[in-house]
């Protein structure tokens, strides 16, 4: 089963949650790091790393003996990637998203492709093991996240729970880590912002038919806006968790969930389990 | 010749647009006639990326040899480059001030970007 901690807003607790989850569990498990923008579950995890391995993508390269110059490739491509002005194309490789179009409006064949680098994945394993972690992260300058979501996401096995720890708000890069998921956990917070974004974050789930519920963080802050709002929409709150300072000052050090409040550990043991009651 | 400014109106009067990518449109003027034409950039306004490179094929598609803005990126510095479009930084408030100043020889070519993408 995939499990993926989503939340709309950003610094609501996702990774608090993802990490929480598979260090509650005793069997085998699998944590992703989606959020390549900012991975960060394995400072909390802390695994070993086994290896680690490049994402590449495919960008245009031009043969300017054979180009034309007649400037359909640029007038093809929807990313700005290719510009033509009378001349061979400019190529901006950071804008191209790897479609082939340009390829295939070319008349003179003058296109082929070269692999360009656009982020990293790392494998390891953490708690002796038992945690199979791996993460990806985007290079610094390239903007795709989602190739390197989909590379994190060819590492996931059927046989094991996998929680996928999404990257903020309702974009690409989310809707690519939620693709394969058979539950989502919305993580937020009981503030204006926290409210906004989770109805977005509602919407975008909804629209992709997956099963859902909602975790409040600093449950015990705020007002009761996002409480409202989830028995209006009939939506389950299945966990809330308090604020703390011993929250705080765990995750400054690299510290979990249970470091700070371990009566919640058994809570978060638990919540595969009613997922699958509730999907089934 | 033409000149190209980025302008948030559409008068000679209008403030000159702040950026050039995202800028609403250019007044293209030609200093033979003294005339005025608009190309409206406005498609541009929301573009994820890649709104730099756009805007320079619109002010290359004008015609204008000269374009003048507050600022530009370095994928529209690049592509004007490409085009043969001299850029001219200016800070002036309106567009006939800019013209003017570039008219007067004030303002130097700018040979690189002088600001980052996503500015």
């Amino acid at each position: 089963m995939i499990i993926a901690v989503a939340s709309g807003k950003g610094g609501t607790g996702k990774t608090t949650v993802a990490v929480a989850l598979v260090l509650a569990s005793s069997e085998p498990v699998a944590y992703a790091d989606c959020d390549v923008e900012e991975p960060n579950g394995s400072i909390f995890l802390k695994p070993e790393v086994a290896e680690v391995e490049r994402v590449l993508v495919e960008v245009p390269d031009i043969d300017e003996e054979k180009c034309t110059s007649c400037g359909k490739c640029a007038r093809f491509c929807q990313f700005n990637a290719l510009v033509s002005l009378g001349t061979p194309p400019l190529v901006f490789p950071e804008l191209c998203h790897s479609c082939g179009g340009c390829e295939i409006v070319c008349p003179t064949g003058a296109i082929s492709w070269r692999k360009v680098s656009v982020g990293e994945i790392t494998l390891g394993r953490s708690d002796g093991g038992r945690i199979s972690v791996v993460q990806g992260k985007l290079d610094v300058g390239s903007s795709l996240a989602p190739p390197v979501i989909r590379q994190v996401k060819t590492y996931i096995a059927d046989d094991v729970l996998t929680v996928i720890d999404c990257p903020p708000g309702t974009s690409c890069p989310v809707i690519e880590s939620l693709g394969d998921a058979d539950y989502v956990l919305l993580v937020t917070e009981p503030t204006p912002f926290g409210l906004h974004d989770l109805k977005l974050a509602v919407e975008t789930v909804r629209v992709l038919g997956i099963p859902f519920s909602v975790i409040i963080n600093r449950f015990d802050e705020g007002d009761s806006g996002v409480e409202d709002y989830c028995i209006e929409e009939s939506i389950d709150v299945i966990v809330r968790i308090p604020h703390r300072r011993e929250m705080a000052e765990a995750y400054s050090t690299g510290g979990n969930l249970f470091d700070a409040i371990p009566e919640m550990r058994e809570l978060f043991r638990e919540i595969p389990r009613i997922i699958v009651r509730g999907v089934k | 010749m033409k000149i190209a400014v980025a302008s948030s109106g559409k008068t000679l009067e209008s403030p000159v647009d702040g950026r050039f990518g995202r800028a609403s449109g250019f007044i293209v003027f030609d200093t033979e006639s003294n005339t005025f034409t608009i190309a409206d950039n406005r498609q541009n306004l929301n573009a994820a990326q890649g709104a730099g490179i756009q805007a320079a094929q619109n002010v290359a598609g004008t015609g204008a040899g000269v374009v003048i803005a507050p600022n530009f990126g370095p994928k529209a510095f690049q592509v004007l480059g490409a085009a043969g479009i001299k850029a001219f930084i200016s800070s002036a408030a309106t567009v006939q001030d800019a013209i003017d100043e570039y008219k007067s020889g004030k303002l130097s070519e700018s040979n690189s970007a002088n600001v980052q993408g996503h500015w």
